[in-house]
């Protein structure tokens, strides 16, 4: 590059700067061309979260947050009424921070009496072969949990004197995924007491 | 150098994970599947041709003191662009890529290239390399995925055909992609040796 000229001030930040500008336009273009079907794309997922975790309710869903006691980020819960305005039960967005890769989402859809119908994760990056069995399409972990109820059954893995049974050398993502249910269901017992009131 | 030489170099002679050992990140990280591996050499592809013909098209315009900025903001606009591409219309494969499309930006692989390369060569030629390196990548992220998925998950591509009870774990976490990578890597070198002995030898004779 030596041929070339020394280039004055004016042209460095001229050419830097429109650059940039074309540069932004490029991906304005694009985001707008993908955000419909991003945003579809993760309804879908949701969705079916959804349909899998309440199976067989034909009603309404009333979303609302509720923050769990002593922690700053909030758990979105689908109440579900069915059409006689009776409670059928809820799905709960809830998460865990105590996962290997430090979180996960799952989707926990609960009974009114509180029993869990089923679980599942929404977003997860546990170690593949390992701490990745939580999915139901690698192991049979997850099933366990339907049906419960967790007021006699105990949310937490065998080693800690509870009910679950651990992925074998998975035990962080077992007790994670524990973590992440009982959170849910702490949050539908605040809402059902509240809800009595 | 011939247009077909400019091509096929990154292939295996001057393989950019393989030879060069660049972007080392995304080749260890990505590679417990092959699927993973063909999403991740196709959008590191990508990103190289794109932002290697631009590149190359600006290089007289683009003073040298700001190239760098210069370069940094093009790749980040193709990465960023592919990123939210994969998104709308693969999101399995970018739950699976997750962050290391973004990550496309800092390997070293892109950036080398427009540096070394895509700045003092024409257009055509630009293409070329581009492609080349993107599909050398690709060949050394497939060849490492394999024997990773193979003997760490049993499957190949997600089909399994050993239980999961006989798989090796140790190739599916850390540690197995270094193995995996150091024997792929002197294995290639090796093979690359003795084809280059053979050159010679048969040169020798030749001049005898």
């Amino acid at each position: 590059m030596s041929q070339k000229k020394e280039a004055s001030l004016l042209r460095l930040v001229v050419v830097l700067t429109s650059i940039a500008l074309v540069a932004g336009l490029a991906l304005t273009g694009v985001y707008a061309l993908t955000k419909e079907r991003i945003d579809n794309a993760q309804k879908a997922k949701k969705e079916q979260a959804l349909n899998l975790v309440l199976p067989d309710f034909k009603g309404t869903l009333t979303d609302t947050t509720v923050v769990p006691e002593g922690e700053k980020e909030g758990v979105l819960v689908h109440l579900a009424t069915q059409e006689d305005g009776t409670l059928y039960g809820a799905a709960i967005e809830t998460y865990t921070k105590k996962a290997f890769d430090g979180r996960f989402d799952l989707m926990v859809g609960f009974a009114a009496d509180g029993s869990i119908i089923n679980t599942e994760v929404i977003d997860a990056s546990e170690t593949p072969g390992l701490g990745d069995k939580i999915n139901k399409t690698k192991s049979d972990f997850a099933k366990q949990f339907n049906g419960q109820d967790p007021a006699t059954y105990k949310l937490s893995v065998k080693k800690d004197g509870g009910d679950v049974d651990a992925i074998t050398a998975a035990t962080i993502s077992s007790r994670a995924y524990c973590d992440a249910v009982q959170r849910a269901y702490n949050v539908f017992m605040k809402i059902k007491e509240e809800c009595h009131e | 150098m011939s247009k077909w030489n400019i091509l096929t170099k990154g292939f295996f002679k001057e393989n950019p994970s393989l030879i060069l050992v660049l972007g080392t990140c995304p080749t260890l990280a990505v590679t417990t599947s092959v699927n993973n591996a063909i999403g991740m050499g196709a959008a590191t592809t990508f990103v190289l041709l794109m932002s290697n013909i631009i590149i190359s098209l600006l290089k007289n315009v683009i003073p040298d003191k700001v190239r760098i900025p210069c370069y940094i903001v093009i790749i980040a606009t193709f990465v960023s662009m592919v990123d939210l591409l994969i998104q709308g219309f693969v999101p399995a494969l970018s739950a699976s890529l997750g962050v290391f499309i973004p990550l496309i930006v800092v390997n070293c692989i892109v950036l080398g290239r427009a540096e070394a390369f895509a700045s003092k060569n024409s257009v055509c030629d630009s293409i070329l390399d581009g492609l080349g390196m993107g599909i050398g990548f690709t060949i050394s992220l497939i060849l490492i995925a394999a024997v990773r998925e193979v003997l760490g998950a049993g499957a190949f591509m997600g089909h399994q055909f050993i239980p999961s009870d006989y798989n090796i774990l140790i190739f599916v976490l850390a540690p197995g992609a270094f193995i995996v990578f150091g024997f792929i890597m002197a294995l290639v070198r090796h093979i690359l040796n003795r084809i280059e002995a053979k050159r010679k030898a048969r040169q020798l004779a030749v001049q005898k």
